[in-house]
């Protein structure tokens, strides 16, 4: 029963904006679920596969905004075939049949042909943002008729995808009257760039504030394009090599003293490491740096760097920084929130630059840290006992040891103990990723202690079924649960079943899960999709149930099996 | 000459560390429990796919194979690379990182070894961060400079390409192609010059006389 108008609470409702909020709104009562859905505008979709378009379209008609994923999580380490499925197009079609208002389009690990971006041009006269993140599909044609066709475009931001580069100038198709770009993301391009296009495209975009260009901008089309926009808060620099004796240098050393806003930072895709006191004068204002793609910063030049960032809260590099370029860090950057540190060597088994002194550090010097990811060559317990102490704000945590199954090098020991201080001592950790030698106790840890964890990742860990059982029992609010190489079966997967239709998804490969097992676990549930992924005719359904299945991913669904899977997936 | 190209092999590190301690080879139990070989042999009986195993097992391959079987067991053993994988020879997967970022990383630096004839050792350049013939001779200079008896010695001598001119200078910097030819430096626009590049040598003056009066001859038909 309402005491208010409909009208007043939708007021209420437009100052809820998070998912997770709205969702448990909607779920009060009939009538807040009626005006709730009628004024929802941003509608976040985990799973592509979870619903249908026109089921979402008749929930929410109002939509402006969507965000849709995918492919699991794993397909970015190649472990899913490439026509797995997350196709974009069947999205656009039904959105522009029911002339749904799109403003805005978000999209992770999904297939984008050139058509369903040429579609969406045509389709949504409003539209203002494309974000494509982890995709494939298309090419620099769909880019072009974005660029032609979208009079209102705001947000174009591509991040790490395939993209096929066909050398046309789409840059050139944003006509002259299109000045209302505010964020521009160009980095993984990989062709050539009309560079004058480029140029002019920022000099008539006054709201321009986040441009981050690829590889083929070499120095002096950055000084030219920097003159054009002074106002930049976000620069993603593409090549930056020059001789430092030049006038194009001298000219952009010049130039950059004017950019006083700039607060983000990252590119340097290629590099001549001489030229980066250009740079120096902007770093003290910077809060965001990644320097992950430039493998030719390192040494002293890195370091250098840093030591002018003392207001970084974000960095991403690559672990040639060292224990000791940490250790700058840790001293430099207090205000850090967020650290990644990739390997410089992507296929592993080299020599990591470093190791648990550098997490230590970190741990010690940067109170405010809070997300996670570190490549490292080695780890020990003491040392995540001692990071658990000094950082328990840790939110995102997420640890790689390049040999996946390496134990504690100084006491044999497997990591349980170092894992289990982490997870006791963050009471806030949503997201886990495990690695090094592990036993079934690490997940006894994890099932008693992490209880706000919503995603977590398992690679060559555990001994027996008692691991996985563990996490499913323990962590309540567990999402989503991936899992490799490890020993985990049948009697772990079906001990309950129903907890998987409160998570938004779970993919075992490599493991110990029979054919018979996800049978079973399949019968009767319609609201789960469970597929096996069958590359190569590994497993023959006709024949012994008793047969491992290679990779297997389930989800659940309001739709039931989807009619696009291809010939090698299997949905049970 | 030979068409080996002379690119550095990727660094073979002790590889699998784990590998190289008896105590801690990959077993499949609890710390403390009896150790069994390492997965190698003992594939089939271990409830858990060894990390080496799904090596072996993956090799030039894009897709996991059954385990548990015989064949699997035997594939171990007769594996080409034998025991240990090859620094390159990876699982499938792992590290993880996104394959963007792999190929991103993979072909960012050319790295070619540099000799100057009459040093103990070779030095490393990574000829994309310059941008510039004369930045890379500037540098190469500042290398070596304990070698040159004359500060100017490298890049004076090259300033004069083509007919060299080699009186009182010390050195000529030289590269070996794709093809395997010693060519001078400095003929061909840059970027092909770094795509073509595999080393550089900076030859003794007196050595490289013989080559300059070829050169000089040649020149005169084609100038």
């Amino acid at each position: 029963m309402n005491y208010f108008p409909d009208e007043v609470i939708e007021h209420v409702f437009g100052f809820i904006t998070s998912h997770k909020e709205r969702n448990a709104v909607s779920l009060v009562c009939k009538s807040w679920y009626k005006i709730e859905r009628m004024s929802r505008q941003r509608v976040f979709i985990g799973n592509c596969y979870a619903i249908s378009p026109e089921g979402v379209i008749a929930r929410f008609p109002e939509l402006k905004s969507l965000t849709l994923k995918g492919k699991p999580h794993f397909a970015d380490f190649n472990l899913v075939p490439h026509d797995w499925g997350g196709i974009l197009y069947p999205w656009i079609e039904a959105f522009a049949k029911s002339r749904v208002g799109l403003e805005e389009l978000r999209l992770k690990r999904m297939v984008v042909s050139d058509e369903s971006l040429e579609l969406l041009s045509k389709s949504f006269v409003n539209f203002k943002a494309l974000v494509l993140v982890s995709c494939e599909g298309f090419s620099t044609d769909g880019l072009a008729a974005v660029a032609a066709n979208c009079r209102f475009l705001r947000e174009l931001d591509l991040q790490e995808n395939e993209v096929e580069d066909h050398r046309g100038h789409w840059i050139s198709r944003f006509p002259e009257s299109c000045t209302s770009l505010v964020s521009l993301n160009l980095a993984c391009l990989k062709g050539e760039i009309n560079l004058s296009a480029l140029e002019r495209l920022v000099a008539r975009s006054p709201n321009l504030k986040s441009l981050r260009l690829s590889r083929a901008v070499p120095l002096d089309a950055l000084q030219k394009i920097l003159m054009r926009a002074p106002q930049l808060v976000d620069l993603g620099t593409g090549s930056f090599v020059h001789d430092p004796a030049s006038d194009a240098y001298n000219k952009l050393k010049a130039t950059i003293l004017k950019c006083k806003s700039i607060k983000s930072l990252s590119g340097f895709l290629e590099v001549a490491p001489r030229c980066l006191s250009a740079i120096h004068p902007i770093c003290h204002n910077l809060t965001s740096l990644n320097l992950s793609y430039a493998p030719g910063i390192h040494g002293n030049d890195l370091i250098k760097l840093i030591q002018h960032c003392r207001k970084l809260e974000r960095l991403w590099i690559l672990d040639c920084i060292g224990d000791k370029g940490l250790g700058i860090v840790a001293s430099t950057c207090k205000e850090l929130q967020e650290l990644r540190v990739f390997p410089s060597d992507p296929y592993g088994v080299g020599n990591a630059a470093v190791t648990e002194e550098g997490l230590v550090a970190i741990s010690a010097g940067c109170p405010k840290l809070h997300s996670l990811l570190y490549f490292c060559q080695q780890m020990t317990n003491a040392a995540l006992i001692t990071v658990a102490k000094n950082c328990s704000n840790f939110t995102r945590f997420r640890l790689c040891i390049l040999d996946p199954i390496r134990p504690d090098p100084v006491t044999m020991q497997p990591l349980d103990e170092g894992f289990g201080a982490i997870v006791q001592s963050c009471k806030r950790l949503r997201r886990l990723s495990l690695s090094g030698l592990l036993t079934d106790r690490v997940f006894l840890y994890i099932g008693m202690y992490a209880e706000q964890l919503e995603m977590l990742s398992i690679a060559f860990a555990g001994d027996s079924d008692k691991g996985m059982l563990y996490v499913l029992n323990g962590c309540k609010k567990l999402r989503k649960l991936e899992i490799r190489d490890s020993p985990f079966g049948d009697t772990a997967l079906l001990m309950d079943v129903g907890k998987y239709e409160t998570m938004r998804s779970l993919w075992m490969s490599s493991c110990e899960v029979t054919l018979g097992g996800c049978k079973t676990l399949a019968k009767n549930r319609p609201m789960l999709n469970v597929e096996i992924i069958n590359e190569d005719d590994q497993i023959d359904f006709s024949s012994d149930d008793r047969q491992k299945v290679g990779k297997m991913y389930l989800y659940r669904t309001l739709v039931g099996p989807r009619k696009d899977a291809p010939e090698f997936v299997w949905t049970l | 000459m030979s068409n080996d190209t002379t690119t550095d092999s990727p660094e073979t590190d002790d590889v699998s560390i784990t590998m190289n301690f008896d105590d801690t080879e990959l077993t499949l139990g609890l710390p403390g429990e009896g150790r069994s070989p390492a997965a190698v042999t003992g594939g089939k009986s271990c409830a858990k796919r060894g990390f080496m195993e799904t090596v072996d097992l993956n090799l030039g391959s894009s897709h996991c194979q059954p385990h548990g079987t015989t064949t699997h067991v035997n594939n171990n053993s007769e594996s080409p690379t034998g025991k240990l994988p090859a620094a390159k020879a990876q699982v499938i997967g792992w590290p993880p990182v996104r394959s963007f970022r792999k190929k991103a990383l993979e072909k960012s630096s050319k790295l070619v070894k540099v000799a100057v004839d009459g040093a103990p050792y070779l030095r490393k350049v990574d000829l994309e961060i310059y941008s510039s013939y004369e930045e890379l001779l500037r540098a190469l200079e500042k290398m070596f400079t304990c070698f040159t008896n004359q500060g100017n010695g490298v890049e004076e001598s090259n300033k004069e390409m083509g007919p060299v001119a080699v009186t009182g200078r010390e050195y000529v910097t030289t590269y070996e192609d794709k093809e395997g030819d010693w060519m001078l430096v400095g003929d061909v626009p840059w970027q092909m010059f770094i795509e073509s590049c595999n080393r550089i040598r900076l030859m003794k003056s007196s050595e490289a006389m013989g080559l300059a009066v070829r050169t000089l001859t040649n020149s005169s038909i084609s100038s």
